[in-house]
């Protein structure tokens, strides 16, 4: 059996998603050996053509044309895995779900008619079947790395899909909820980042998306008693991942 | 038994023969704002002058710069497990090379550690875990060689916190079975601690150190502690009856308004002294290199419960009550015992101050009024 072949997808992104990738660094040779790059723009101007064993898509579509685009790289590929919040929740770009989409166009662009969007920006899973999500503002490297192993093995990637409580928890980190009042969104987001903020003693900002069960309500009531301003509550929901059931209805309400 | 006193200095004494002795001594301390155990070497490691304020869902430390106390505080998040059970650990790991795999197991430690400054309800805790870790069939290497290897040197609580209920399970304020030294503070009059050994182990380390002989009204003073701490704790959960209440309701409504409160964090079990729930995973890395590692797990997570399938829980109500019902139901038909010691840790850190004794007092309050 030959090797595997792997191709890098950008869709509306800030392209973090495929630095992580980048930044795997030290396992980068590892995953090049594993698998063979056949198309990643961002890392090598060789391109192969497809069809591709597995394919990552990052960004979110917010245009006609990447609708149709990402139905062509669906029929390529073997299998695709979104990777981070724009391609599984619709990234902070979704904020122009919520607004008026030519105000916001008027707002930045000196010449709005030169412009041909969408008036929403949606996660890949809204257009084609998705066989795995990698969430995170950004993915977790260690998370791509699993990913390239199990399918080495082939074996179902290990991606937590707990709450970010219980990293922060086994970290020893001391929560800053509890303990200082400060809010944090940790109990309602999955984990996968480690609960790198608690780490440094500010509160969860969700990057990873709700997790599973997510009683967003209950914790918004808590934060507000705790003294926490319900504007700023609204704000925190409203982030990478406001585009998901959970975290739009604390602020949308 | 050798029953002493002494004063702070004489606690910087006892610290000091025990790192002679051997032992890495494992006691409280203050960490980004809460009580944690910690690695010390001497008396002025201890918090003193630190106490605490505990509510559901809140946690605060103080300090009085003026005040002589080193023990004026209840337990912190972080319980004596992760000695015995520590929250990550590989097992083993190897690699495969020419087709053949070698595994290299894991070094178990074997230093002599002492659990210096321990509260009771730790000391039960640590009790009710090692009949799962290490009193079944198939022991853990590295909690048998902890236990064997362990001294422990526990203080008697003089000042329990609001969400401490060790009086209902009879795992605390004082201290007895499992302790090989006892220290109490004692405030009243002269500032000092009776120190008693409870073991051979402790009476011979007590034996090298010059303390004065307790004297009747020492014992007294300490007696008062107790006493006042007793009355102290107001939280309660009906030892004799709670097993059966909770079996009985089952299909209580009670479940569904958690539900409605609890985040299914899991921040509960994760701080809980005796949640020994461990998810095994055994994974292959890029380069012909695997491992096992062993992690905390949580009944809160839907994986916890997955079966060929799916998940057996899946909604917040099924999850909390498989947690509490273990806790104060189920373990007692598993282990013989109640797998809750009162240590209030899982009122105090779930951060929405979900409070077990009052949810137990609530579906005994439904059924009586079915009654
Ligand atoms: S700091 Fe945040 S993530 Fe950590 S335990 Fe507290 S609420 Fe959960
Ligand atoms: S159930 Fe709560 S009070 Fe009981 S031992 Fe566990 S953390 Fe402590
Ligand atoms: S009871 Fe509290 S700590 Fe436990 S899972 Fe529910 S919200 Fe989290």
């Amino acid at each position: 059996m030959g090797k595997a072949k792997l191709a890098v997808w950008k869709f509306a992104s800030c392209d973090g998603c495929q630095l992580s990738i980048l930044d795997c660094e030290d396992e980068l040779l590892s995953i090049a050996e594993a698998v063979e790059i056949a198309n990643f723009t961002e890392m090598t101007r060789k391109v192969t053509d497809g069809p591709y064993d597995i394919s990552l898509v990052e960004g979110s579509v917010t245009t006609a044309n990447d609708a149709q685009r990402i139905v062509e790289i669906r029929k390529s590929s073997q299998t695709v895995v979104a990777i981070g919040a724009c391609a599984t929740a619709g990234g902070i770009q979704a904020l122009r779900n919520y607004a008026d989409i030519d105000e916001y166009l008027g707002a930045v662009y000196a010449h709005p008619e030169y412009i041909s969007t969408l008036t929403t920006s949606k996660p890949i899973s809204d257009f084609i079947k998705v066989d795995l999500e990698l969430r995170g503002c950004p993915v977790n490297k260690e998370h791509l790395i699993e990913l390239v192993a199990s399918a080495l093995a082939g074996r179902k990637p290990r991606i937590p899909h707990f709450s970010v409580c219980e990293e922060c928890k086994m970290k020893g980190n001391v929560c800053v909820l509890v303990g200082q009042k400060m809010p944090c969104l940790g109990p309602v987001t999955s984990a996968g980042c480690g609960a790198l903020c608690p780490a440094v003693g500010r509160g969860c900002y969700g990057c990873f998306g709700p997790v599973k069960n997510a009683n967003t309500a209950s914790l918004a009531t808590r934060l507000k008693a705790n003294g926490t301003d319900p504007d700023k509550i609204r704000r925190m929901f409203k982030t990478f991942n406001a585009n998901t059931k959970a975290f739009e209805r604390e602020f949308s309400s | 038994m050798l029953a002493g006193i002494a004063d702070t200095q004489g606690i910087d004494d006892l610290i000091k023969l025990l790192l002679g002795e051997g032992y890495v001594v494992m006691g409280p301390g203050v960490e980004r704002n809460v009580i944690q155990k910690k690695e010390i070497t001497s008396v002025g490691d201890l918090p003193k002058g630190y106490t605490d304020t505990q509510t559901p869902g809140s946690y605060r430390l103080e300090r009085d710069l003026s005040s002589p106390e080193l023990f004026s505080w209840a337990v912190g998040p972080a319980s004596f497990k992760n000695s015995l059970f520590p929250a990550k650990q590989t097992l083993f790991e190897g690699k495969i090379s020419k087709g053949k795999a070698s595994i290299t197991q894991k070094e178990v430690p074997s230093h002599k550690t002492c659990f210096f400054g321990i509260r009771p309800c730790e000391v039960a805790g640590m009790a009710v875990l090692a009949k799962v870790m290490t009193d079944g069939a198939y022991p853990d290497p590295q909690a048998v060689s902890v236990r064997k290897n362990s001294l422990v040197v526990a203080v008697e609580c003089g000042r329990p916190a609001e969400n401490c209920f060790c009086t209902s399970f009879n795992t605390g304020p004082m201290a007895d079975d499992g302790c090989d030294i006892i220290i109490t503070e004692i405030t009243e009059g002269n500032h000092r601690f009776l120190i008693r050994s409870g073991s051979d182990a402790g009476y011979a380390i007590l034996s090298r150190l010059a303390y004065k002989p307790a004297l009747p009204e020492d014992v007294s003073a300490r007696d008062k502690v107790i006493a006042k701490s007793i009355s102290a704790i107001s939280k309660s959960i009906d030892q004799e009856n709670t097993p059966a209440l909770l079996a009985r309701n089952i299909g209580s409504t009670i479940w569904a308004n958690i539900a409605n409160r609890c985040l299914s964090c899991g921040n509960c079990t994760m701080v809980c002294p005796t949640c020994f729930c461990a998810s095994f995973e055994h994974s292959n890395g890029l380069e012909e290199d695997f491992s096992a590692v062993r992690r905390w797990d949580s009944c809160f997570d839907s994986a916890h419960s997955y079966i060929h399938g799916g998940s057996v829980r899946t909604s917040v109500a099924s999850k909390y009550r498989q947690w509490m019902t273990h806790k104060l139901s189920t373990w007692v038909d598993q282990f013989g015992e109640i797998g809750c010691v009162g240590c209030g840790r899982c009122i105090t850190w779930c951060p929405v101050g979900i409070d077990i004794t009052e949810e137990t007092a609530k579906i005994a309050e439904g059924e009586s009024l079915h009654k």
